[in-house]
């Protein structure tokens, strides 16, 4: 030791060091183990904030509460009420293509109920508006022999499919409103399809291509591991509250 | 302000020193390397979070599938240089350096809690405390993002309430580690002399003296040997 400094020469003392990475590694199973418990806490507090929070910077927490954007594609081109088309083919009568304008003079249907994303976000009552997928199925006259539905995205990647039975659902829409506004780019505009029941990734954004075909044929998350029934709380190894 | 008290001189050049003289060895090039890979990896891999996470930046870049594959491995292949280095005895030497604290990180520390700059307050050997307590918390930190990032990318490894506490830790980890890694890169773009040190392996005298007043360099401790 050093009487001038105090100093001990370099690399002796108290290995605080190493004490402060297994203190880490201690921290982080601490907080694993606290986690269900913490996340309920601060998904409260955060909400509360949130509410009164004009920037939005809550809203880039973890557990701060909204959508997140996920796209599979580089750039997703956008569409108007002119270059829009939804297609309906496959094993149909009548097989055609609708305009925005021609969607929204069908009868609409408004749901509200929570949407759940399999990576974990909630967002609570959201107004969901559209045609039900049933009423242009029913239009298009589906012949005998189908069983499933595929539906493709202008994003030029992305793919969902339902069994007929799920597709005839009516809490499954063709949406073009939400929250009571005509739908953005950014949450999968003009027209995305919503599937009530099951997690979002279902809920295809982009909608551009609805196909009726004789099996189930799996999406695009779906062939990457993820479940074909998505239901909420009962697929994808997840315990969450059912959306519908 | 008492104005600062005269410093102890600088050594002159003694001979048998390599390089010209004024400038000492601090990092070998094993270290620099290893510093280099480990910035790269973990650069790589906050940007590629970024890009999952930040709405406006997910809405630019999209490609996730492509951008969680740079993310996982960039992320577990972090800790991997650190692990290579051991065979490097300088990077040996320089772990037990920043793991053992003496009664002057105290010191330093205390110093730095009370904004005090004064370069008597603050000594140091090669790393002063702060570089010591980033360093551990980092290593640390590393470790629970891979431990909890691997409960993530593998899901049938464990039951899926770790999952979500898993998701729970990895995000919370994330905003601190951020925070402190901007801490980091903050303070060596405030000292063009410390960059030098890591790009080139080698620092001025006057600057190793001023700011890691207890530092016995290689060179210092040859020299002894050979006296």
């Amino acid at each position: 030791m050093d009487p001038n400094t105090g100093a001990g020469s370099d690399g002796d003392g108290t290995p605080v060091g190493r004490r402060l990475v297994l203190g880490m590694l201690g921290l982080g199973a601490g907080a694993m183990a606290a986690a269900p418990w913490l996340q309920g806490k601060l998904e409260t507090a955060l909400g509360a904030v949130a509410d009164k929070d004009p920037t939005g910077v809550t809203g880039l927490l973890p557990n701060g509460g909204g959508f997140r954007y996920y796209s599979v594609t580089s750039s997703v081109p956008h569409k108007d009420a002119d270059s829009y088309r939804l297609t309906v083919s496959g094993l149909v009568d009548k097989p055609g293509a609708y305009r925005l304008a021609d969607l929204r003079a069908l009868p609409q249907t408004r749901l509200v109920r929570d949407v759940q994303c399999v990576t974990g976000w909630r967002v609570p009552e959201t107004p969901f508006e559209g045609v039900r997928l049933s009423a242009l199925l029913d239009a298009a006259g589906v012949r005998r022999g189908a069983k499933a539905v595929r539906f493709t995205c202008f994003d030029g990647a992305y793919s969902e499919s339902l069994t007929l039975e799920q597709a005839r659902r009516p809490d499954v829409l063709v949406t073009l409103k939400l929250r009571d506004k005509p739908l953005g780019h950014s949450h999968g505009g003009p027209v995305r399809l919503y599937v009530a029941p099951m997690y979002f990734y279902k809920s295809a954004k982009w909608l551009s291509g609805i196909t009726v075909t004789d099996e189930v044929r799996p999406g695009y998350w779906e062939e990457r591991g993820y479940d074909v029934d998505a239901w909420v709380g009962r697929s994808n190894g997840r315990d969450d509250d059912p959306t519908a | 302000m008492t104005p600062p008290p005269e410093r102890t001189t600088t050594p002159a050049p003694r001979a048998g020193e390599r390089d010209g003289g004024s400038r000492v060895l601090r990092f070998s090039p094993a270290e620099r390397w290893i510093h280099r890979t480990t910035a790269l990896l973990l650069g790589a891999c906050v940007v590629s979070a970024a890009c999952l996470y930040l709405p406006a930046l997910a809405e630019l870049v999209g490609r996730r599938a492509l951008v969680v594959t740079v993310h996982e491995w960039t992320g577990i292949l972090t800790p991997l240089p650190a692990l290579l280095g051991l065979v490097s005895r300088a990077f040996r030497a320089d772990l037990t350096r920043l793991n053992r604290f003496g009664p002057h990180d105290r010191r330093w520390l205390r110093a730095a809690l009370r904004r005090d700059h004064r370069p008597q307050e603050r000594p140091a050997g090669k790393f002063n405390a702060g570089q010591k307590l980033y360093a551990g918390y980092i290593a640390g930190a590393v470790l629970v993002m891979a431990g909890t990032g691997l409960l993530m990318w593998f899901t049938g490894l464990a039951p899926l309430v770790w999952r979500t506490s898993a998701t729970f830790v990895h995000d919370w980890l994330a905003l601190a580690i951020g925070i402190v890694l901007l801490g980091h890169i903050g303070k060596a773009l405030a000292d063009p002399e410390a960059r030098r040190g890591m790009r080139t392996g080698r620092v001025e005298r006057a600057w190793a003296a001023r700011e890691h007043s207890l530092w016995r360099t290689d060179e210092d401790a040859r020299e002894r040997r050979e006296r």
